[in-house]
């Protein structure tokens, strides 16, 4: 990228990393630093956290060290400690994902709300996006689906009692080209070929759009509500057909968690993936209590990319993968 | 013959899709907030030229395509069939019509060609940038006009038709542009 569009784009990423700290400042949110190296790392089958290993001094001479795919864990660590609400905004990396939306290390802005639900957040997330984009990007009214209406709605199908013949079924009448090797049995797959190919990419055009309460299945680290169906208080927002930000209403039971990171395990040694370690420091702390809060994700680059009205990631970063 | 992983994918890779070899145009990673990744890829078959568009989980492996390009003299046509040799190993191949197709039209005997092969056979023929052909027919032009301006079919030896200034007659030897099918110049002999 030649300098003179460059400038432009550090001077839109500082205005914007401003006006959030101004954000969180007014809205008395903490803003909070944790380690991006941890001996535990995250056992989400489709997060790869990138590895190295430590050369001493100290206790952890030779041990593996993974790079943190989000800050999700050490900031839970602090909210059971009382740190009341937190933000961060965090440099994470994830291997494996690169293209026109994704770059192996970008940056994240993840906040923590204490005493609200996935809803109450999905509010702020609101309030705060629409502030940053004021003045950059015209929005209309958000709107707000729930997964099984998204699914509903577009694709004529329940996505909460589909099943993997009639996802198959849909993504075929939609010309979908079906990967070869589906899984025959999990119907997850299915449903994520059908969001990223004939929904994501219609999702708020020209407005914020969440989409909440997904498949328990979907949302590891989620509380669950019981109900038909049962589904995990989790939401996504797009905007312009651009995922942007993913939240929970935050699981709390420690004993519960420890039973999707072992599934979760499960899962990644049956598709030969590393089994991770499990980061037993975010278990304890859940253990002795997590707050009852809502937690969200948001992507910066994306961010800044949208408000800068460009098409690709490459194109607001200093130096883009490629480059570094 | 080697596999590829979806990440390893990349613009002019040769890989095998329901038994044709396909060339990787563009590879575009997908991913929901949470959950499977995948690479919608456009690919282009090289036995049609047609591009299509395959999507992939992210990771995947596809089994290779045994294509490469090589530099292969042409020697003559047989009525069905066009002959090329290695000049290395003398090795000759056969190309059909469907391989040659509009290259047919400059392939002059000696020629040096760009030739795609997949499993050894001929999928495409590329001539050289620039031949060198005789005109065998074209309407006399008006003469002392020296200007290109206007111009006129002209019928070259191999049969192919382009484009020439008034002044150039019947007989003469130009340099065509294969890749335009344009006249460059004249050639004195």
């Amino acid at each position: 990228m030649p300098a003179n569009s460059l400038l432009p784009i550090l001077r839109l990423r500082a205005q914007l990393l401003a006006q959030i700290r101004a954000f969180f400042a007014a809205r008395g949110v903490l803003e909070v630093e944790t380690p991006l190296l941890s001996a535990a790392a995250t056992t989400d089958p489709h997060l790869a956290s990138f590895a190295t290993v430590y050369s001493g001094p100290g206790p952890r001479y030779g041990q593996p060290l993974y790079l943190h795919t989000s800050p999700e864990f050490p900031m839970k660590r602090l909210l059971a400690a009382g740190s009341g609400c937190i933000y961060q905004i965090a440099r994470v990396l994830r291997d494996g994902e690169a293209g026109h939306r994704h770059n192996p290390e970008f940056t994240l802005l993840e906040w923590y709300r204490v005493g609200f639900d996935h809803h109450r957040l999905m509010n702020e997330v609101a309030d705060l996006v629409t502030e940053l984009l004021a003045n950059r990007l015209p929005l209309t009214e958000p709107e707000w689906l729930s997964y099984w209406e998204l699914f509903e709605r577009h694709l004529g199908l329940d996505p909460h009692q589909a099943t993997v013949v009639e996802l198959a079924a849909v993504a075929e009448r939609q010309g979908v080209s079906i990967p070869p090797r589906m899984p025959v049995q999990e119907v997850d797959p299915w449903l994520d070929l059908l969001l990223t190919h004939c929904l994501e990419p219609y999702l708020g055009q020209g407005r914020l759009c969440f989409v909440y309460d997904y498949p328990a299945s979907q949302a590891a680290l989620a509380r669950l509500r019981p109900g038909n169906p049962l589904v995990g208080e989790r939401f996504e927002l797009y905007l312009n057909g651009i995922e942007l930000a993913n939240g929970f209403h935050e699981l709390g039971d420690a004993v519960e968690q420890r039973r999707r990171f072992a599934a979760e395990n499960a899962t990644r040694q049956m598709r030969g993936l590393p089994v991770m370690p499990l980061d037993e420091n975010l278990l304890a702390a859940l253990e002795s209590g997590l707050p009852d809060c809502a937690g969200v994700a948001l992507g910066f680059d994306r961010l800044v990319m949208l408000a800068a009205g460009k098409e690709t990631l490459a194109e607001v970063l200093a130096f883009p993968f490629e480059q570094a | 013959m080697a596999t590829y992983s979806t990440n390893e994918f990349k613009s002019g890779l040769k890989i095998m899709l329901d038994g044709d070899p396909y060339a990787v145009v563009e590879n575009e990673f997908v991913k929901p907030g949470k959950g499977q990744a995948f690479n919608r890829v456009k690919v282009r078959n090289l036995k049609t030229n047609r591009v299509i568009e395959r999507t992939f989980k992210s990771g995947d492996t596809v089994e290779g395509a045994d294509v490469v390009d090589v530099e292969l003299q042409y020697l003559y046509n047989d009525g069905e069939y066009w002959h090329f040799m290695d000049q290395q190993s003398f090795e000759q191949v056969t190309a059909d019509a469907n391989a040659v197709s509009n290259a047919a039209q400059w392939l002059k005997e000696e020629a040096i060609c760009q030739v795609t092969l997949w499993n050894g056979v001929p999928l495409s023929v590329a001539p050289p940038n620039f031949v060198i052909m005789t005109i065998v027919e074209t309407d006399p032009g008006l003469r002392g006009d020296t200007s290109g301006g206007g111009g006129k079919p002209a019928t070259l030896e191999t049969g192919a038709v382009v484009r020439v200034p008034l002044f150039v007659q019947s007989g003469e030897v130009i340099k065509v542009d294969t890749r335009t099918g344009e006249y460059v110049s004249r050639v004195k002999e």
